[in-house]
């Protein structure tokens, strides 16, 4: 147990050394290494990022809103169960309709419906994924209910596919529209298969993010009902071509008309067809009109330019509505042609709000809402009174251990400082190389894993004295004790790493940065334990030659 | 290096730690069953992550709290119930509102009711904001989670030892939780994620108690095939004892920085691990895990009596001439 061939020695002491070398960026302000050529800089970008609870900043965990993203997808798919039917010149009893998360459809019974049938079935495809290629599940199941009843339905795994690629799509826009505002490197990145989640450091009130992401930006234009006023339709019947949306106002100006619809804002009658979609943007900005408010300035591709041109030409003098996310911004009355692709948004905003929504038109809609789950703000205050305090404590507690270990040991246990003490570094060496981040609970592991790696000394040490005590000799009783105490050490690492690991694959936030460092320090422990601690002793022994174990 | 050396434990203790599971399992039962009536009685003090809600911890920007007038404020915005607790120092203040009922987006709609009728007067340290779905999920996961790695540390103790000894090491492990469990709940500490996380914890840290005592077990079963097993079980725990006594020392000065100087952050982690790893894990592993095998049938073929001297003497005699021969052979080269 006491011998390492010269090579061994070497490799143990090297990989100690590379891996703890790797914890050394910490160390370095990010604003000298600036300054530094580029191939110098790679050498130290790897480095611990400090979680959102110790830096300070946002984290806001979003999750689309599943029935939205089916109730698209019935839409679509009862488009296409018509089409495919009325292509194939096959009549139906009664029209599809989207009814329980499918389509269904009566269809005339006879010798067209097994047709019908068959043309149905082609709709439905094999569901392939980019991760494991051709999965042998289908888009849809189509069922035959009896009496022509036929359902066409996605099936479960679609409906996922279809919520990941929502979310898959939701991701860049939302970068876009965090980028907006200006937020310094955000995180963003899904979480299961619905959720997204954005991480802003030091991002203090996130009201106006989420206000930003949770916006849909689905912008229309739409012409306005004229044969009736709102007030009218309300009363009596909404043409079926038509109906209410709400222009929101400011609380004070709106108090004489209080529609109970709108709750204090106006109600206005807009034709369902929309003639000019947000797709077709591209670009939006600030500006300010002439009265020196500000509204948005946007422009057009060259197919919304002709779409809206060739609108504004028919509609000349009458009111033309503007819908964001279902609500009328304004109802200008068309002036003139408007042929050139431009246009303004007004309304009553504040420079702000102006600002935010040129943000959202620009990066475009999101394929569907996204509501916020969970919400988790760190003031910069807090941030650095927790690095402080986590500071402090694990000194005080080093320090104690350090102190204890010298006094139990002597000479050996500052042969365990030692050990301990380089196991910390290759700690942070790891955290570094896999650009880990620390959190508070993650500095808890640590602490901990330093209770372990002294425990590790302590198996082994306590074992070689026992052996002095059964009488053998120096040499005879340090190896003996090494090899027994490590047999221990391992089965009993083994056990804590099982409870890390779970707690990795289970856990979320906090509980995962503490199983990160906990699972780290287990390694290193077991490695400096193996390989380290017992090197020391080896050099020791081989230059001493003791006769009695000093511990 | 001639300083005398502590030592916490004298070396040869020959304390009869089997005898008393006489008294050991009584009180164990006793504190198991007073654990179980205050988790149904008491109940835990669930914190945000699985109760959803709003929890903010805020500071007054001039002079001290005044609480009785941040009460009237936040009944004034009718958000159900809320409770107001002061921590950390005088102008610190924890606001905690239940959830809202009405889906995820009031959740939102509460916190900033709060942030608009304190306004500037306050700094917000950190705000947490959890919906209904999120803190059910967490609250599943997390009771999964512990399920999960008793269950994976189990079988890989069936693998290691024998299934006498992983059903003991379940044992210890049940009552572990179910103490710490009591604990928090006569505490009221909040329970919440990093609570898992600590159970978890104390879960590993009293298995490597317990692993290593039972490893000890197993080589004293294997070396001495005819010492009677509660004298094999009382010398194994008192070769260990001196180690599992120092590693605990350790741990617990550890713990107990992170408890007074860690700051209010990871507080109830602290505090959960200092009563779990300190106080339970060590008694169990020395006084439930280790007598119970006893009962689970280890080395019922052996002699029963407690007398038969000689054999006790736990002095290894063959391999003891092997191990050097190799050192200093080697040593040499």
């Amino acid at each position: 147990m006491l011998y390492f061939s010269r090579w061994k020695a070497a490799a143990i002491l090297l990989t100690a050394l590379i891996v703890c070398a790797f914890a050394i960026p910490n160390f370095i302000s990010p604003q000298t290494v600036k300054n530094w050529p580029n191939w110098a800089q790679l050498f130290v970008a790897p480095r611990v990022v400090l979680g959102l609870d110790l830096q300070g900043g946002s984290h806001i965990l979003l999750q689309v809103d599943k029935s939205d993203v089916l109730r698209q997808r019935l839409d679509t798919l009862r488009t296409d169960v018509m089409k495919t039917l009325r292509d194939a010149r096959i009549t139906w009893a009664n029209p599809p309709v989207a009814r329980n998360g499918g389509v269904e459809v009566r269809l005339r019974e006879g010798p067209t419906f097994d047709t019908a049938l068959s043309k149905l079935r082609e709709l439905s495809q094999p569901i392939s994924n980019n991760i494991i290629g051709v999965t042998g599940q289908r888009t849809l199941e189509i069922t035959d209910l009896g009496n022509g009843l036929v359902r066409i339905a996605p099936t479960e795994a679609a409906a996922n596919e279809r919520i990941r690629q929502t979310i898959e799509q939701a991701i860049p826009i939302i970068e876009k529209r965090v980028n907006g505002m200006g937020l310094v490197e955000p995180t963003i990145q899904r979480q299961g298969i619905d959720r997204v989640l954005v991480q802003v450091p030091g991002l203090g009130d996130p009201r106006e993010l989420i206000k930003l992401i949770g916006t849909e930006a689905k912008l229309e234009f739409r012409l306005v009902n004229s044969t009736m006023s709102a007030q009218q339709a309300l009363q009596g019947s909404i043409p079926s071509d038509s109906e209410i949306l709400c222009e929101t106002r400011d609380q004070k100006n709106s108090a004489n008309v209080t529609p109970p619809l709108c709750d204090g804002g106006i109600p206005w009658l807009v034709y369902k067809q929309v003639m000019v979609e947000g797709g077709d943007l591209t670009d939006a900005r600030t500006g300010f009109d002439q009265n020196g408010r500000p509204d948005i300035e946007f422009t057009f591709n060259a197919t919304g330019a002709r779409k809206f041109g060739q609108v504004t030409q028919e509609n000349i003098g009458r009111p033309f509505a503007i819908i964001l996310d279902n609500k009328v911004m304004s109802a200008p009355t068309i002036q003139s042609a408007i042929l050139g692709g431009r246009g303004q948004i007004t309304g009553n905003f504040t420079v702000e709000e102006a600002n935010n929504l040129a943000i959202v038109l620009r990066s475009g809609a999101l394929p569907a809402k996204l509501t916020p789950i969970e919400q988790r703000v760190v003031g910069p205050g807090l941030g650095q009174d927790s690095i402080t305090k986590g500071k402090y404590a694990s000194a005080v507690g080093a320090a104690l251990v350090v102190l204890f270990m010298l006094v139990t040991y002597g000479l050996f246990g500052l042969f365990a400082n030692v050990a301990v003490a380089i196991n910390v570094g290759m700690i942070f060496g790891i955290l570094s190389l896999l650009n880990a981040t620390l959190t508070l609970p993650g500095i808890a592991g640590i602490v901990l894993t330093i209770g372990i790696a002294v425990d590790s000394n302590v198996l082994i040490y306590e074992r070689i004295r026992e052996e002095v005590r059964h009488g053998r000799n120096a040499i005879a009783a340090i190896d003996a004790g090494f090899s027994r105490a490590l047999a221990t050490i391992l089965d009993s690492n083994i056990t804590t790493f099982i409870a890390a690991a779970v707690l990795f694959v289970i856990g979320t936030g906090p509980v995962r940065g503490f199983a990160v460092t906990l699972g780290i320090g287990i390694i290193t422990t077991l490695f400096t334990a193996f390989t380290l601690t017992r090197l020391i002793v080896a050099y020791w022994v081989r230059m001493i030659r003791p006769q009695r174990v000093p511990i | 290096m001639r300083l005398p050396l502590l030592r916490i434990v004298p070396d040869d203790t020959k304390f009869d730690f089997i005898r008393f599971r006489r008294i050991s399992f009584p009180i164990s039962a006793v504190l198991s069953i007073l654990a179980i009536t205050l988790y149904f009685t008491h109940g835990l003090n669930f914190g945000i992550d699985f109760k959803g809600g709003t929890v903010m911890e805020v500071r007054v920007k001039s002079g001290a709290a005044d609480l009785a007038q941040m009460r009237t404020t936040i009944a004034g915005l009718h958000l159900g119930d809320f409770q107001l607790q002061q921590y950390g120092g005088p102008d610190q203040v924890l606001i905690r509102i239940a959830e809202q009922p009405g889906g995820e987006a009031e959740q939102q709609t509460a916190k900033n009711k709060v942030h608009d009728a304190f306004g500037d007067s306050l700094e917000y340290l950190r705000e947490d904001v959890i919906g209904a779905r999120v803190s059910g999920e967490q609250l599943y996961t997390g009771i999964l989670g512990m399920f999960a790695a008793i269950g994976a540390i189990l079988c890989y103790l069936w693998f290691r030892f024998e299934w006498q000894f992983a059903l003991g090491a379940m044992i210890a492990n049940v009552h572990d939780i179910v103490l710490t469990l009591g604990f928090m709940s006569i505490t009221q500490i909040d329970f919440d994620l990093t609570s898992i996380a600590a159970l978890l914890t104390i879960l590993g840290y009293s298995l490597n108690d317990t692993v290593v005592i039972y490893d000890r077990i197993r080589e004293m079963l294997r070396r001495y095939k005819k010492l009677p097993m509660t004298e094999l079980l009382n010398v194994s725990i008192n070769a260990t004892l001196s180690r599992s006594i120092i590693t605990h020392v350790t741990v617990a000065m550890s713990l107990l920085a992170l408890l007074l100087f860690g700051g209010q952050a990871i507080h109830s982690f602290t505090a959960t691990m200092m009563f779990g790893v300190v106080l339970v894990g060590t008694y169990t592993s020395v006084f439930i895990a280790s007598p119970i095998l006893i009962y689970l049938g280890v080395g019922t073929g052996r002699a029963q009596g407690q007398d038969d001297a000689p054999a006790a003497d736990p002095t290894p005699a063959k391999p003891a001439a092997k191990a050097p021969a190799q050192a200093t052979g080697r040593g040499r080269r």
